[in-house]
């Protein structure tokens, strides 16, 4: 016999379902009146520093199909890479927000500021990214993910760099369309095959 | 948001994928084409997934908790249905307590309906219940919410599948990694063995823990009964042997 350890297992996910947004962004259901504004609407006050961009995108299935019941969260550094609650960090960047694919089209846009490059443990950097996690119904876990950026240097990124297949590295890279605009597009399944992460 | 300092506490504890739902369940429908067909990308967590938004009081209304008023903003007018009190901790894998985190929860009404403009089930909505809630746990991990005991409900899966009552669940934690949204069942539902949606969960023990059991001592006589819900989270990994992060 051994001694017994004592850690805990974490509680089982569940699929948010369709109707996530009753909980996450009531507005977006239907539900007015319980809350006076829904949470994370705005990843950036007014007067962020740095270039403020907009990425727009939409999440396929395996039939590519554009699903219309998605949810979003993206977490994100401040221009300077530094996360809110940290030393010296932008107050105007709240770095977390929370956005639905559209009812009709499917799209969806995240208006925020382009983060620096963030320091690793190792001593390094990682390149400037955001921090995605996608929930829907027929998701029963949380997917991760990451935006990347293709007019930044992402050579040295050590999580791109752990990318066997070089060629799915650039499903994690927005393209850029126009001046601060850039598109990112999420693929379930199939030979676009978005990175998903486990870390 | 709060501008707490950040504290470096180490990696988080990687995922255990094993005490989770598969990803992709064929009596799932939904899951078939919404699940990803190659493995995740392991390694270990860095910055991103080791900070967090964090949620003050102050965004708080004194009702946000309480679905059987929340709606109506009326005592006059409460939500019809079984009254009940759902209430727990929010742990860490080392057991320690996640204090003043955010809990959200959504629900369908006593009926099974939710208050949704996708939801055309025939039962009807009830005018003074809106389905939302939350909170932020205590200095000990605890939460509480009043609300009624939500209804089954049907839905196009297989040719007659219904879902058990259930409340949906969605914890912040302190860091984004320990990101997480499940839902909880009642004691006792029959539904629960018949449900595709919790057979995704493969282990039984793990199943067993979205399962919250009544608590009559925490039931208040001639008003409400009582379910205990405790929820575990992602714990850090640090050590009298790791290092602090250069510069932070």
């Amino acid at each position: 016999m051994v001694q017994k350890l004592d850690t805990l297992v974490e509680t089982p996910s569940q699929t948010a379902g369709p109707y996530v947004h009753i909980g996450c962004i009531p507005s977006f259901a239907g539900l007015e009146g319980v809350y006076p504004e829904d949470l994370g609407l705005r990843a950036i006050e007014d007067g962020a520093e740095g270039e403020v961009i907009t990425i727009t995108g939409s999440i396929y299935d395996g039939t590519g199909w554009a699903m219309r019941d998605a949810m979003f969260e993206s977490w994100q550094a401040d221009a300077s890479g530094r996360f809110a609650g940290q030393q010296g960090a932008d107050p105007k960047v709240n770095g977390f927000c929370r956005f639905a694919a559209d009812k009709d089209t499917g799209e969806f846009t995240l208006t925020t500021v382009k983060p620096g490059a963030t320091p690793t443990r190792a001593g390094g950097q990682q390149a400037p990214h955001i921090a995605l996690w996608i929930v829907a119904r027929g998701i029963n876990i949380g997917l991760q993910t990451r935006i990347y950026f293709e007019d930044e240097d992402n050579s040295a990124d050590p999580l791109l760099a752990r990318i066997e297949q070089r060629n799915r590295v650039e499903t994690l890279v927005a393209k850029k369309t126009g001046e601060g605009q850039y598109r990112f597009d999420i693929y379930l399944q199939g030979a676009q095959e978005t990175v998903f992460l486990d870390l | 948001m709060s501008d707490q300092a950040y504290i470096d506490q180490g990696p988080l504890i990687p995922r255990n994928r094993a005490a989770h739902p598969v990803p992709y369940d064929p009596d799932y429908k939904t899951s078939v084409p919404r699940s990803p067909n190659q493995p995740l990308l392991s390694m270990e967590s860095t910055l991103s997934e080791e900070t967090g938004p964090r949620f003050g009081h102050s965004m708080l209304g004194p009702l946000d908790n309480n679905l059987i008023l929340n709606y109506s903003k009326d005592a006059a007018k409460p939500a019809v249905g079984e009254r009940i009190l759902m209430h727990g901790r929010v742990l860490d894998e080392m057991g320690r307590p996640v204090p003043h985190t955010l809990v959200e929860i959504w629900q369908a009404n006593a009926g099974g309906r939710y208050r949704h403009v996708k939801d055309g089930y025939l039962a009807p909505l009830d005018p003074n219940f809106g389905g939302c809630g939350r909170t932020l746990t205590d200095e000990n991990g605890c939460y509480e919410f009043l609300t009624i005991r939500p209804g089954a409900y049907p839905w196009p899966n297989r040719g007659n599948d219904w879902r058990p009552m259930h409340i949906h669940i969605s914890v912040f934690g302190h860091s984004f990694g320990q990101r997480l949204i499940t839902q909880m069942y009642f004691e006792g539902d029959p539904l629960i063995e018949r449900c595709p949606i919790a057979a995704t969960v493969k282990s039984r023990s793990q199943l067993d823990r979205l399962v919250a059991p009544l608590d009559m001592a925490k039931a208040r006589p001639l008003d409400f009964l009582a379910y205990k819900f405790d929820i575990v989270l992602r714990g850090r990994r640090q050590t009298m042997f790791e290092n602090r992060m250069e510069g932070l």
